[in-house]
Order: structure tokens, then C-alpha cells, then sequence
């Protein structure tokens, strides 16, 4: 591994994490809160270790594919670690295991909180958690790579570890570029539902949270009851905004560079929105028994908007809805967003290339002749994507289960530990039972929140950086 | 500037690691997934898979908004295609490589019959400047600019010489030549010297001059330099034949050991004047027999590098004046072939980059301002520009002492009415001139008048 080069690289994220550092500074000051000092003392640590770990550029300036994926993983667990400080700090959140908890379930977009009530938080805080969600929902090597003109020519590896989905294409020939781009249609998303929001008469400090958790597909709220006590018009947006930012962002790339017919031709996004439109006729006569038709209609989309998108917002206690109703939404927990977007699970686009595999076996075994090469968005998947897709469903099962018996150790019901794992894994937030929307995660054992932890970042980095980070071979010094 | 680089072999792929660490936007096409991985892994470029000569794809790359096409894959016919391809779909500049022969002979048609910024043959390059480096022995390093008008001669300036010590002037007033000091190297920095700079010893100094006037410095000022009468070349490829041909119209004999008896048998009717051994240029007898101890030069251009260098040690083990080059193409432990004692190495693929990165570069030079090319010098370090004059330039009719000058600027040449002259003091820049000025790459000078010191 090049270490000097992981050590530069870490460097600068701290860097940009202490600028971070100082927008709940300016919310402290605006709400004249004490407990601002923490983010400004924090912000100057990172700033000072940031700036002695970045101080010479290395010689060796090339990264790996292996270095990429360790780096990435480091350099999300570093700044978790760093931004959980404040929390601790101001005593808002006493335990620094619990806080770290917060942390990365913030950057990771997941919104699964230890926190029994939100409401008594400093606003200074309450900002911070939401802004993770914003940085990590596209991620924090895309942004340093749009802002910071670094290093050459590898940093294309970290964009790949850091990026969901099977297959991680850039739009322009530049690494930069493509950086920008993406940044320049997430913020002018986030900036329109703010404005639609706020147009709708929500608060503006809880309006601008509830963006950064929408268009980050996180789910940290600033109220107890999530999104319960909202106006209909207000949830209607929300969830259009969910689900926009669920799809790849490839396809804003083209409507923006009036590509139409490549937009409107992506698999991925057809497969996506057809599922959305399912899951939300299914639910809808599902549970028009509980609620009117257009409220049960609102409450379906907003629902399956939260958790295909792995948001975890609710505007119903969807804990007490119908098995059918429940199994199905834990169905869309597990597969996720699209690739390319903020949003979390296992990505649309691999179940569909996994559906094709499995159609070319069976008709292997037909026809065991019959040479078929899977077709997808009119080109034939590689090989190696094909391999890399099943690889990844195996382990994620593999984790998935070996989480859920490591959570069992403390004796919660089977429901609640197999969703909490599964909430976590797909970066949503809320499961069922007892870590249902209404429910939270403080209950748990400190191993528990460890596990958890791991799971998120997993669930974020898409596993294998995370498993780089644990190979002892992974950190030999080649170079 | 966009560039779309179609075929991701050696030449591609060096051409766009260059050109991506230089900031343009690189495409690179090639139908092998595998040979893109270097692009995708170590460059900050764009990969397609795909196949060049398909418009589908060339829109996909981007074409229409492509500033330069270059096609270097492995087929000529594929290359050309490409480039008509592209020129009919955007605005931009289509450089093809070609080695056949018989296109590279008609290659002033086929430029202009499809609007070609630039035809390149590898073999021709690579061939050009071995006959460059045989034609001066005593220079380190040889580059040209100016499509070949100019040569820029690098010289070590030896302890004894007759020049450590005294000023420029000196070149002009005593030892009346006409040579044109352009750039001087000393310890590592580079230095664009004026009339009264004092040469030392142990200075790398690269000159501006014609050939005859350049052995006549050279003589003059103490380097040793025994011309080169008779080259052996090991080998009988078409880089062969187009360096035979140069060095013959230099006047130097060329004698050509080919294993192949069909092969020697064309040869000896292109040409005429070379003498052909049909024999296995890895023998050491033949070799000593036909004079290997005796003759300046020795070429090592066979199809394959390790025996390329073999031969060129061996060559260099029995003759202590021997100047010899050798041709690399597929090895890449440059750093190994460096360490080894081998004299010049030429790769035909690198030179290929090379001519058309400079041009690619002199084109950005160009966009929006009055300079016509850019030649990066002295490894990068100064820059050879030329600059058309027009009526907007400011430092038109001043005599050149008068014209108050940053410092490290050279106003190396002035072609007017299609004759190249040095300028002396006297002199000055008329409107319908190109200049040639020499200036330090740092200095950034992208217009005639940056010059002015006010």
C-alpha cells in the first residue's frame, strides 16, 4: 500500500471536514447557542492534524485499485470518528460510542438514531446530523474530487470505491469534471426542494435539514415523530424528492445534455420506477382499509419512497400496517436505490443483472449449447461485472446473517434484530418492532451499536473496501 | 481541448498519459477492454470500448466537439478511414498514423485529399532522427522545429575550449560563425543567454545553425568532429530503407546486412547506391567481415530489441569511435537500457508521441493568439515559438537594440519573404514576419508582445 500517498489523501479530508466543521458554527451563531464552541474546537483539530498529514505531497503518486478501496474505508471511519466529537463535546449525546453511532449513521445516510428524543438537541447539532447525510449521500471523495485539483492521474480508484453500483463510469474524460457535474445536479436538487419546501410553509431551519436528508436519502429528522405532523403538501414533496434522488444520476447527465432517448432507456431507471409504481398500488389497496383512499395513497408512496430509497423518513407508524404491506417494504429495504445515487441497498441494477443470470442458467440447462451473453442497456455486461454482482450478493448474505447472529446476543425478538440489520446494511434507519419509525436503536448493547456501525459503513463503501480494510494482506507495503 | 485518441497501443497510450498530465480532455478508444485498463487505471482519461471506425461510436466519444482526432491504430487503412470519418463530422484535427510505404510516398495527396493536419509514419520518424544523430556525432542531443527547417544541436562545452570563459560576442567577432546560442544548461538551470554571457566550461550549451556552419563551430571551438563516412545497419526494415535513403543524400556510404534474400534483393533496387549483404546479422564473423571494427556508424535496427542491443554492445566492444544507434520498440525498462553503454537509442513508437504531442500542442499555442507553433526545448524547459506579425503588433519597425526586452528572450530567426535570416541589432520586426523567438517555458509568453519589458 502507499502509505504516504493514504496519509496525504486522509489529510485533506480532514481539511475539508473542519470547513465543514464550521456551518453549525454560523447555526450556533444565529441561534446564539454555547454549545457551538465544540464544532469551531473540533473544526480547528481536524484542521491542524489535516494539515500536518497533508503537508508533503508524496513522490509516489499512484494509487491502486487496493489502495483506493483501504483509503476510502480509512478515510470514512476517520471522519466518523472526528465528527462524532461535537456531539460529545457539547453533551448532547454523552457516550462517544453513541455519538460515533450517530456519526456514521449520519454519513452514511442511514438515519438509524440512538436518540430517544431529537427535539432537546442544540439546533448547532440538529444541523450537523442532517449535513452528514448531505456530504455523504454523494460522498466525500466525489466532492474533494471536485473541489480539490489533486494528485494526477489514479484518483479515478477512488471514485470507484466510494461510488454504489456494479459498473462506475464517468460522464467527461476527467475525473475533476465528472466530479463537478455530479455535485452541480445534487446541489441544484437540493437547493429546488428547499425553495419548494420552504414555499409550502415549512420553518427554514427545518426545512433545510429535511432537504439535506431527503436529497442524501438519510432520514435524520429534527422532530420525534419524523414527518408525521406535516401537511400533506409538504410530505407530497418529500417524496418525489426521495425518489428523484433514488434514481442514477447518469440519467440527469443526459436530460441535461438532451440525451432523451439514452435517459429514458436506461434499464436501471425503467426497472426502478416500475417498481415504485408496484410496491405503491400493492400497498395502496393494501391498506385502504386503515386510512381514506387519498391518504392511504399518500402514506404508500411516501413509504415506498423512504424505503426504496433508503431514506427512512414516515408519515405513518408503518409498523402497525398489514404483513403483506410489511414484508413487501422490507423486500424494497434489501433492494435498494438505484446505482449512482444516494441512495443505499443492493441497487436496482444488480438484481436486474442477477434476474438475467439466473434466466441464462435455466436456459443452460435447456439448451446447454446455447451461448447467451447477458444484454444490458444494449451492450453486454463484462464478464467480470457478471462474476463481481454474485460475489457481492453472497457476501452481503453472508454479512446480513452473521450480523443478525451476533445482534441476537441480546435477546431482542427476531423481527427487530433481522429489520434493525437490515436498516442498517441498506442505510435506511427505521425497521420493525421495536426499531420500527417510532422506535429507536439506544436499547442495544455496545456490541450491538459496533456491529451496526460496521454494517452501515458496509452498506455505504458497498463491502469490499470495508473487507480491504480488514485483510492484513491489503496493508503491505508494495511501493 | 478535447482530444479523441483512436487505438490504445504503445503510440496511444504514451501520446495520452502526455496529454492528459499537460490538462486536455483525452478520449481513448480501442476495441480491447484489456489494453484500456491502463487508461482507465493509471490516467486521468476517458476509456472507450469500441471500435474507431464506427461514426456510432465516435459520437459516443464525442466527437462534434473534439478539437483533434488522432488515429494510431494498427492498420493504415482503419487510421485513414477514421480520420475522414471524423473530419466530416466536426470541425477538428485529424492526425493519422501510416507506415506503408506506398501511402507515406504519396503523402502530400492523401494530407490534402482528406484534409489531414498531419500524416505520421513511425519508421520515417524513427529513421529521420538516426540519420539526424549519424550526421552530427559530436552532439548530445539533436531536436528540429519548424517543420524540420531548424535544428537545435545540444553540445557539452569541453574543459579545454578555446570558449570557457569568454561572452558570447566573442562567437561572432573571433571565430566569425554563424551560429545562434539559443539556450544554455548550467547545473541544472536553464538560461536563455544574451550578448554578453560568459560561457564556462562543463556548460551544455544548444545552438541554432545550418549543418555546415555547425561542424565549422564545433571544430572551432575544440569538440572533436570526425564525420561519420560509412554506417553498417543490422537489419533491412523499412526504417532501413528510409534512413538509407537520408544518409545517402548526405553523402555517407551505407552498407546493409539483411537476412532475408528477397527482402535484400528490394532493397538493392531501391537502392541503388547502398551495399547489401544477404547474411545473419547475429554473426560475429560475418559481422567482422564485413568491417564491424572499421566502419563510424553502426545501426541495430533488426526486428528485435534484445538483439538490437546485443549488437550494439558487441559493435561497441570491438571499435572505440564507434557511433552507434540502436532501435527499442517493444521493451519498456528504460531505466535498465539507460544504465547499459549504448550510445544514442531511438524508438521509432516514442518519436511518433512525441512529433504528435508537439503538435498538439503548438495548436493550443495557436487557438486565439498570433503564434503559429510552440516547440517545447531543452526538455520542456524553454520553448521555441513562432509568431506571425500583424498590424496590431506593437514592436514592429524598432531596431531590435532599441526594443526594450524582458530578460531570457532570444529573437532567434526572422523569415521574411520566404527567407530566414539572424537578426542583428539593427534589424527589426516588420509586419508579414514570422518570428522565431526563444524563451524560458515558465515565462508563458503567448503573444509578440509579451516580450516588451514595459
Amino acid at each position: 500500500m502507499n502509505y504516504g500517498m493514504v496519509i496525504y489523501i486522509l489529510g485533506w479530508i480532514l481539511k475539508l471536514e473542519s470547513v465543514m466543521l464550521l456551518l453549525p458554527c454560523i447555526v450556533a451563531v444565529i441561534y446564539r447557542e454555547p454549545a457551538g464552541i465544540s464544532f469551531l474546537i473540533t473544526a480547528v483539530v481536524a484542521l491542524v492534524i489535516g494539515t500536518l498529514m497533508s503537508l508533503r505531497k508524496p513522490t509516489r503518486t499512484k494509487v491502486y485499485g487496493r489502495d483506493g478501496f483501504v483509503t476510502v474505508a480509512l478515510a470514512w471511519l476517520v471522519m466518523s470518528l472526528i465528527g462524532a466529537l461535537p456531539f460529545t463535546l457539547n453533551g448532547d449525546i454523552p457516550f462517544y460510542l453513541d455519538a460515533v453511532f450517530e456519526t456514521v449513521s449520519g454519513f452514511t445516510t442511514t438515519g438509524a438514531s440512538i436518540l430517544t428524543a431529537v427535539e432537546p438537541l442544540n439546533k448547532c447539532s440538529l444541523f450537523w446530523r442532517s449535513f452528514t447525510h448531505w456530504v455523504g449521500g454523494m460522498g466525500i471523495f466525489v466532492f474533494m474530487l471536485a473541489v480539490v485539483p489533486l494528485l494526477g492521474g489514479s484518483t479515478f480508484n477512488l471514485m470507484k470505491a466510494e461510488s454504489p453500483g456494479p459498473v462506475v463510469g464517468k460522464f467527461v474524460p476527467r475525473v475533476g469534471d465528472t466530479a463537478k457535474i455530479l455535485y452541480t445536479i445534487y446541489f441544484i436538487i437540493t437547493v429546488a426542494e428547499f425553495i419548494l419546501l420552504v414555499v409550502f410553509r415549512m420553518p427554514v431551519f427545518e426545512a433545510l435539514c429535511h432537504t439535506f436528508g431527503t436529497v442524501g436519502t438519510g432520514g435524520f429528522g429534527v422532530k420525534n415523530d419524523s414527518y408525521m405532523s406535516y401537511t400533506a403538501a409538504q410530505q407530497n414533496i418529500t417524496t418525489i424528492f426521495m425518489i428523484a434522488c433514488g434514481i442514477n444520476f447518469q440519467f440527469y447527465f443526459y436530460l441535461v445534455a438532451r440525451k432523451l432517448r439514452l435517459a429514458f432507456g436506461m434499464t436501471e431507471v425503467r426497472a426502478y420506477i416500475s417498481l415504485v409504481l408496484v410496491s405503491i398500488v400493492i400497498i395502496t389497496i393494501n391498506i385502504t382499509g386503515m386510512y381514506s383512499f387519498g391518504d392511504a395513497l399518500r402514506h404508500a408512496a411516501f413509504q415506498v419512497g423512504t424505503i426504496i430509497t433508503t431514506t427512512g423518513y414516515a408519515t405513518a407508524d408503518f409498523d402497525k400496517w398489514p404483513e403483506l404491506s410489511k414484508t413487501l417494504l422490507v423486500l424494497l429495504m434489501i433492494i435498494g436505490a438505484c446505482a449512482g445515487s444516494t441512495g443505499g441497498g443492493m441497487k436496482v441494477s444488480r438484481f436486474v443483472i442477477v434476474f438475467k443470470t439466473i434466466r441464462k442458467e435455466i436456459d443452460n440447462i435447456i439448451h446447454p449449447r446455447w451461448i447467451k451473453k447477458i444484454q444490458f442497456d444494449g451492450a453486454s455486461v463484462a464478464h467480470e461485472t457478471i462474476r463481481n454482482t454474485n460475489v457481492f450478493i453472497a457476501i452481503y448474505f453472508t454479512i446480513f446473517l452473521l450480523s443478525t447472529l451476533l445482534v441476537s446476543v441480546d435477546n431482542f425478538d427476531f423481527t427487530t434484530n433481522f429489520t434493525a440489520v437490515a436498516a442498517t446494511l441498506n442505510n435506511i434507519g427505521p425497521g420493525l418492532n421495536l426499531v420500527g419509525p417510532t422506535g429507536n436503536y439506544s436499547f442495544f448493547s455496545p456490541l450491538t451499536k459496533c456491529v451496526l456501525i460496521f454494517d452501515m459503513l458496509a452498506g455505504r463503501l458497498e463491502i469490499f473496501p470495508m473487507l480491504l480494510l480488514l485483510t492484513p494482506r491489503s496493508w503491505k507495503r508494495y511501493n | 481541448m478535447n482530444i479523441i485518441i483512436v487505438g490504445c497501443g504503445k503510440v496511444g497510450s504514451t501520446i495520452a498519459k502526455q496529454l492528459c498530465n499537460e490538462g486536455y480532455d483525452v478520449t481513448v478508444i480501442d476495441n480491447n477492454p484489456n489494453k484500456l485498463r491502463a487508461v482507465s487505471d493509471g490516467m486521468d482519461a476517458m476509456a472507450m470500448v469500441g471500435d474507431g471506425t464506427s461514426y456510432t461510436t465516435l459520437r459516443e466519444a464525442g466527437i462534434e466537439n473534439a478539437d483533434v482526432l488522432i488515429a494510431v491504430t494498427d492498420s493504415d487503412e482503419k487510421n485513414l478511414l477514421c480520420c475522414v470519418i471524423g473530419k466530416r463530422t466536426g470541425n477538428l484535427a485529424a492526425i493519422a498514423r501510416v507506415r506503408n510505404p506506398v501511402y507515406s510516398n504519396e503523402r502530400e495527396f492523401l494530407q490534402k485529399g482528406f484534409g489531414l493536419a498531419m500524416l505520421i509514419n513511425p519508421e520515417s520518424a524513427g529513421a529521420e532522427e538516426m540519420g539526424r544523430i549519424f550526421r552530427f556525432p559530436s552532439a548530445i542531443d539533436i531536436e528540429t522545429f519548424a517543420k524540420g527547417k531548424i535544428e537545435l544541436l545540444t553540445v557539452r562545452i569541453p574543459d579545454k575550449s578555446l570558449l570557457a570563459g569568454k561572452p558570447l560576442t566573442y562567437i561572432h567577432q573571433k571565430l566569425r560563425t554563424d551560429v545562434l546560442v539559443a539556450v544554455v544548461r548550467r547545473k541544472g538551470q536553464v538560461i536563455i543567454p544574451s550578448g554578453d554571457f560568459v560561457i564556462e566550461a562543463g556548460d551544455l550549451v544548444s545552438v541554432i545553425a545550418g549543418h555546415e556552419q555547425a561542424h565549422e563551430f564545433f571544430r572551432k571551438i575544440g569538440i572533436e568532429t570526425h564525420r561519420v563516412r560509412d554506417v553498417l545497419i543490422i537489419g533491412g526494415g523499412k526504417m532501413t530503407y528510409y534512413m538509407a535513403k537520408n544518409l545517402a543524400a548526405s553523402g555517407i556510404g551505407v552498407k546493409i546486412i539483411e537476412k532475408d534474400l528477397k527482402r535484400s534483393e528490394v532493397l538493392s533496387e531501391l537502392l541503388p547506391d547502398a551495399e547489401i549483404i544477404c547474411g545473419d546479422g547475429t554473426d560475429e564473423d560475418l559481422l567482422i567481415e564485413e568491417g564491424i571494427e572499421k566502419v563510424d556508424g553502426v545501426a541495430a535496427v533488426t526486428g528485435m530489441d534484445e538483439q538490437n542491443i546485443m549488437l550494439t554492445l558487441f559493435a561497441r566492444s570491438q571499435s572505440e569511435n564507434v557511433k552507434t544507434v540502436t532501435k527499442v520498440g517493444k521493451l519498456s525498462f528504460t531505466k535498465v537500457i539507460d544504465s547499459l553503454d549504448l550510445g544514442s537509442v531511438v524508438n521509432p513508437k516514442e518519436t511518433t508521441a512525441e512529433y504528435i504531442i508537439q503538435f498538439v500542442r503548438s495548436m493550443r499555442a495557436s487557438m486565439g493568439s498570433n503564434v503559429e507553433n510552440l516547440y517545447k526545448i531543452a526538455n520542456g524547459e524553454a520553448e521555441a515559438i513562432e509568431f506571425h506579425v500583424t498590424e496590431k503588433t506593437r514592436a514592429v519597425s524598432i531596431p531590435l537594440v532599441k526594443l526594450n526586452t524582458k530578460k531570457n528572450i532570444l529573437i532567434g530567426k526572422i523569415f521574411r519573404n520566404g527567407r530566414a535570416f539572424t537578426p542583428t541589432g539593427h534589424d527589426s520586426i516588420e509586419v508579414g514576419d514570422s518570428v522565431i523567438l526563444v524563451v524560458l517555458s515558465e515565462d508563458k509568453i503567448r503573444d509578440l508582445d509579451d516580450i516588451l519589458a514595459y
